[in-house]
């Protein structure tokens, strides 16, 4: 089944609306009848005029959002586009991640778990199988070897209490470092400081290679 | 003891300073050496204490700057104006509290992109800022390059490069200390534009609706309250009129929820772009890698492999030989055998039956469990100078940077306990003294770790008096020394790992800088363990002296007698003779007095092989001395204090009657 670049947009929204915000979605988007035609077609919205997701359209949906915001991270994190532009561009993005495509940018990522507005990517099997990071352009610090140098792309930031933390040592997009050890904790330096963490830091710090 | 409330450093400041007085604060991150310019700039009349309800430590002191006489406080190291952990709390006080003249900002030269970034919230808190880029030697020879000119334009304040080591650049220092004007700098154009818009619009809506006068700017205190710091927003919501505070409240949750990242982290990106910029025109960065043999030991000592092997040895030199041997060995036979024993007590004796005509005031004054002579002789002869020693290697390896090494190589397995890599410094201070470790706990980030650090204190770290004791009493015992040492680390181990399966609460999280190695400098090592042992003495002799009183009452009103025998039926259970429940009734009231006494009763030739690891053990587990047990009560609740010391009390004797039965029953030591 291929649905219409259309039709994904508005299975896209519907997911967020009814499964995310669990809210109704905005009327104004029902009006595309043709869409919701070929969604109800597709077996992703059940008949009637409550456009609600079936079991289906929600893992459907699930995917879209899922490509959506990994276009986006492509496009911040490895393509360095502004932030300004980079929802738009995700739209068109999107659309052309299929067959396997969206999972090797994920691996690609380094599987990363938000967008860069902050909301959550939808694991794949990818990330459940949890594909190594050896090829990945932007890892976490945790999936990098010791030697490997980069520079911080972004923070994943929904623990407060860690961003905290991690702010504490200065580390923020931009800095460049380098990790020293892995074991029994990760130490990395950046400039001519040197600092140990644990996993649960490690795993935030996400570095593009090189 | 530290328990001086806050309010009493209140009164202490002052009002603003004459013409001819100032008042000079220093601050700066870890390790960039504050504490060698402050000695630098004092020479010698120096007190070092603990900041009023904490244990961070504050040096104040007295310099010249041209005309002017001034007033100078060293603060603890601080990594920005909203603090995580207590040391960055107490230097940011002191910065509000003391209303300083001048502010030394001490920067490391070869760190510019992470320091300036405190410099810049200063400058924005309008404190009358004088930047000092210090270790120039350092930077320069990597390749560093800065133009301090362009440096001062853009930053609107004074830059002065210097080296505190060799004092490069000191003169030049006083200088502008005396030169520099109180009032705020010369303002700081923040870049705008590059943070997200809903936090600019409410930074200026925020200094704006705040109507009173802080101890920082106004646009400080807005990015304080949009950070979430607890302290500001507390005092804002005194200080402003019910409306208004409504109105920020707003605000401030407005701002949360609009934006994914919490509102520090755009702060801290729009800082790092403005010290990007502000570094673009005034220095070069780029620098070379240098390996030398300080980063090649760093190495060594943080890889397992190596490590632990390291790890051993400073254990078995700096605790077993230098603490244990010549600390409790050498030195307490002769300040207790030649000194006490030879010519102290039996003057004391003599003195006291000649002045003294009734029996029972002699009896408490220099009698068996005299005041003067066994209270002091415990404290002076056995004590001080095993906990001298103590403090002294404690404070070489603090200053040598190696700590931070030795709690990253332990994290994972400090982890298994509840506890983070962070945990070690209370726990290996423990070996020195419990009771000032219980309460340097309240630097571990959670209520948690704390919790489980004052039980494993309380039960399974033995002081270094216990330690000392132990160790001479086991000398050239081995198997002896074995069976202790394994029963108290199992314990250890085990407590810890159920502690932290039956607790509830997160999981630590662990981080930490790893400063460079350093050769610890003589003076500091010296004020560092001269200040520890006068807190020592002042907290343990009047307990030892009350320890005696408290005994003698006691024995002439026959409560001694009888606490006695009731103790005797446990002490029998474990195996021991009657005369051990001596031990551990001296034991409560400090856990150490309990050792010296084990040690007695061993010189005797009372005790058996069995016996001695047997009693050692409880002993080291036992119920925490009485101090300690007052800290636990003070740091951890009444509820919890009192519940940590019960457990401990029950557990130890239980352990100890086990260790006794497999003892007879296999027949080891025997």
């Amino acid at each position: 089944m291929k649905l219409s670049e259309q039709s994904e947009e508005l299975l896209e929204s519907l997911y967020v609306a009814r499964v995310e915000q669990g809210t109704d979605p905005d009327m104004s988007l029902l009006k595309d009848m043709r869409a919701i035609d070929e969604l109800v077609a597709s077996g992703c919205v059940d008949k009637g005029n409550r456009a609600e997701l079936t079991r289906k359209g929600i893992e459907e949906g699930k995917m879209c959002v899922r490509r959506h915001r990994l276009a986006e991270r492509l496009l911040v994190d490895v393509l360095n586009v502004g932030p300004e532009t980079v929802h738009a561009e995700g739209c068109r993005f999107e659309h052309v991640l299929h067959s396997g495509i969206e999972d090797k940018i994920c691996v690609l990522l380094g599987h990363p778990r938000t967008c860069p507005h902050g909301r959550s990517i939808p694991p794949g099997t990818c990330c459940e199988r949890s594909e190594n990071h050896i090829d990945s352009i932007v890892r976490p610090l945790s999936g990098m070897r010791a030697g490997d140098e980069g520079v911080v792309a972004y923070l994943h930031t929904h623990d407060a209490d860690i961003l905290r933390k991690i702010m504490g040592m200065n580390v923020l997009p931009g800095s460049r470092i380098r990790l020293d050890q892995r074991a029994p904790t990760f130490v990395f330096s950046m400039g001519h400081s040197q600092f140990a963490v644990d996993t649960a830091i490690a795993e935030n710090i996400f570095v593009r290679m090189g | 003891m530290m328990t001086q409330d806050v309010a009493a450093e209140r009164t202490r400041t002052e009002p603003p300073a004459s013409v001819s007085r100032k008042r000079v604060v220093i601050v700066g991150n870890p390790n960039v050496g504050k504490s060698v310019l402050f000695n630098r700039l004092t020479g010698v009349y120096v007190t070092v204490s603990n900041y009023p309800g904490t244990t961070v430590e504050v040096s104040r002191g007295r310099m010249k700057a041209g005309d002017y006489d001034c007033d100078i406080v060293d603060t603890p190291g601080m990594y920005s104006m909203l603090p995580l952990t207590e040391e960055e709390r107490v230097a940011r006080h002191i910065l509000l509290e003391q209303r300083p003249d001048v502010v030394l900002h001490v920067i490391d030269a070869k760190m510019l992109d992470r320091m300036l970034p405190l410099t810049l919230q200063l400058v924005e808190a309008g404190l009358p800022v004088v930047l000092v880029v210090n270790m120039m030697d350092e930077a320069r020879r990597l390749g560093v390059k800065l133009d301090s000119q362009a440096l001062e334009q853009a930053l609107g304040v004074t830059v002065v490069p210097l080296v505190a080591t060799t004092g490069e650049g000191v003169k030049q220092l006083r200088q502008a200390i005396a030169t520099s004007n109180s009032g705020p700098p010369r303002g700081l154009r923040v870049p705008s534009g590059s943070i997200a818009w809903p936090l600019q619009a409410a930074e200026s809506t925020l200094a704006a609706t705040l109507s009173h006068d802080y101890p920082l700017a106004k646009p400080a205190v807005a990015d304080l309250l949009l950070q979430g710091d607890a302290e500001t927003i507390e005092t804002v919501k005194n200080k402003e009129p019910r409306q208004a505070w409504q109105s920020i409240e707003t605000l401030l949750s407005d701002c949360r929820n609009q934006t994914t990242e919490p509102p520090e982290y755009h702060l801290a990106v729009r800082r790092r772009k403005h010290v990007e910029a502000l570094l673009d025109g005034a220095a070069e960065t780029e620098t070379k890698v240098r390996k030398s043999f300080g980063t090649w030991l760093s190495k060594v000592m943080m890889q397992p492999l190596t490590g632990i092997p390291i790890l051993l040895v400073v254990l078995y030199v700096g605790l077993y030989k230098f603490v244990g041997e010549f600390g409790s060995g050498t030195a307490v036979d002769f300040l207790e055998g030649t000194v006490f024993e030879g010519y102290i007590n039996p003057f004391m004796i003599r003195l006291v039956d000649g002045i003294v005509p009734w029996e029972p005031i002699r009896e408490l004054l220099a009698g068996e469990y005299g005041v003067l002579t066994l209270g002091l002789r415990y404290a002076i002869a056995i004590i001080l100078p095993i906990v001298t020693f103590f403090f002294l290697v404690f404070s070489i390896i603090e200053d040598s940077g190696y700590l931070p090494r030795l709690a990253m190589l332990i994290d994972r397995s400090f982890k298994k306990l509840g506890l983070s890599g962070r945990a070690v410094i209370p726990l290996v201070l423990g070996f020195g003294c419990d009771t000032m470790a219980t309460m340097v706990t309240r630097t571990l980030p959670t209520i948690r770790e704390r919790l489980i650090s004052t039980l494993l204190l309380a039960l399974a770290v033995p002081c270094s008096a216990q330690l000392g004791v132990i160790l001479a009493l086991v000398a050239g015992k081995p198997a002896v020394f074995g069976i202790w040492a394994a029963v108290v680390t199992a314990v250890f181990f085990a407590v810890g790992f159920l502690a932290a399966r039956l607790l509830p609460g997160t999981p630590p999280v662990f981080y930490m800088e790893i400063p460079p190695l350093r050769m610890p400098r003589p003076v500091n090592v010296l004020v560092k363990t001269y200040t520890r042992l006068g807190w020592y003495l002042k907290e343990v002799i009047p307990l030892f002296l009350l320890a005696s009183l408290l005994i003698w009452v006691g024995q002439v009103t026959g409560l001694f007698d009888l606490a006695l025998r009731a103790l005797s039926v446990p002490v029998g259970m474990i195996g021991l003779p009657s005369e051990a429940a001596e031990i551990f009734l001296f034991g409560f009231f400090r856990r150490d007095y309990g050792a010296a006494g084990l040690y007695d009763l061993n010189k005797e030739g009372l005790l058996t092989n069995a016996q001695l690891a047997v009693s050692c053990v409880a002993l080291t587990l036992f119920l925490p001395c009485i101090a300690q047990f007052l800290i636990n009560v003070k740091e951890r609740g009444a509820k919890t204090g009192i519940a940590v010391s019960a457990f401990v009390l029950v557990f130890s004797f239980v352990v100890a009657w086990l260790l006794n039965g497999l003892l007879q029953a296999t027949g080891v030591l025997s």
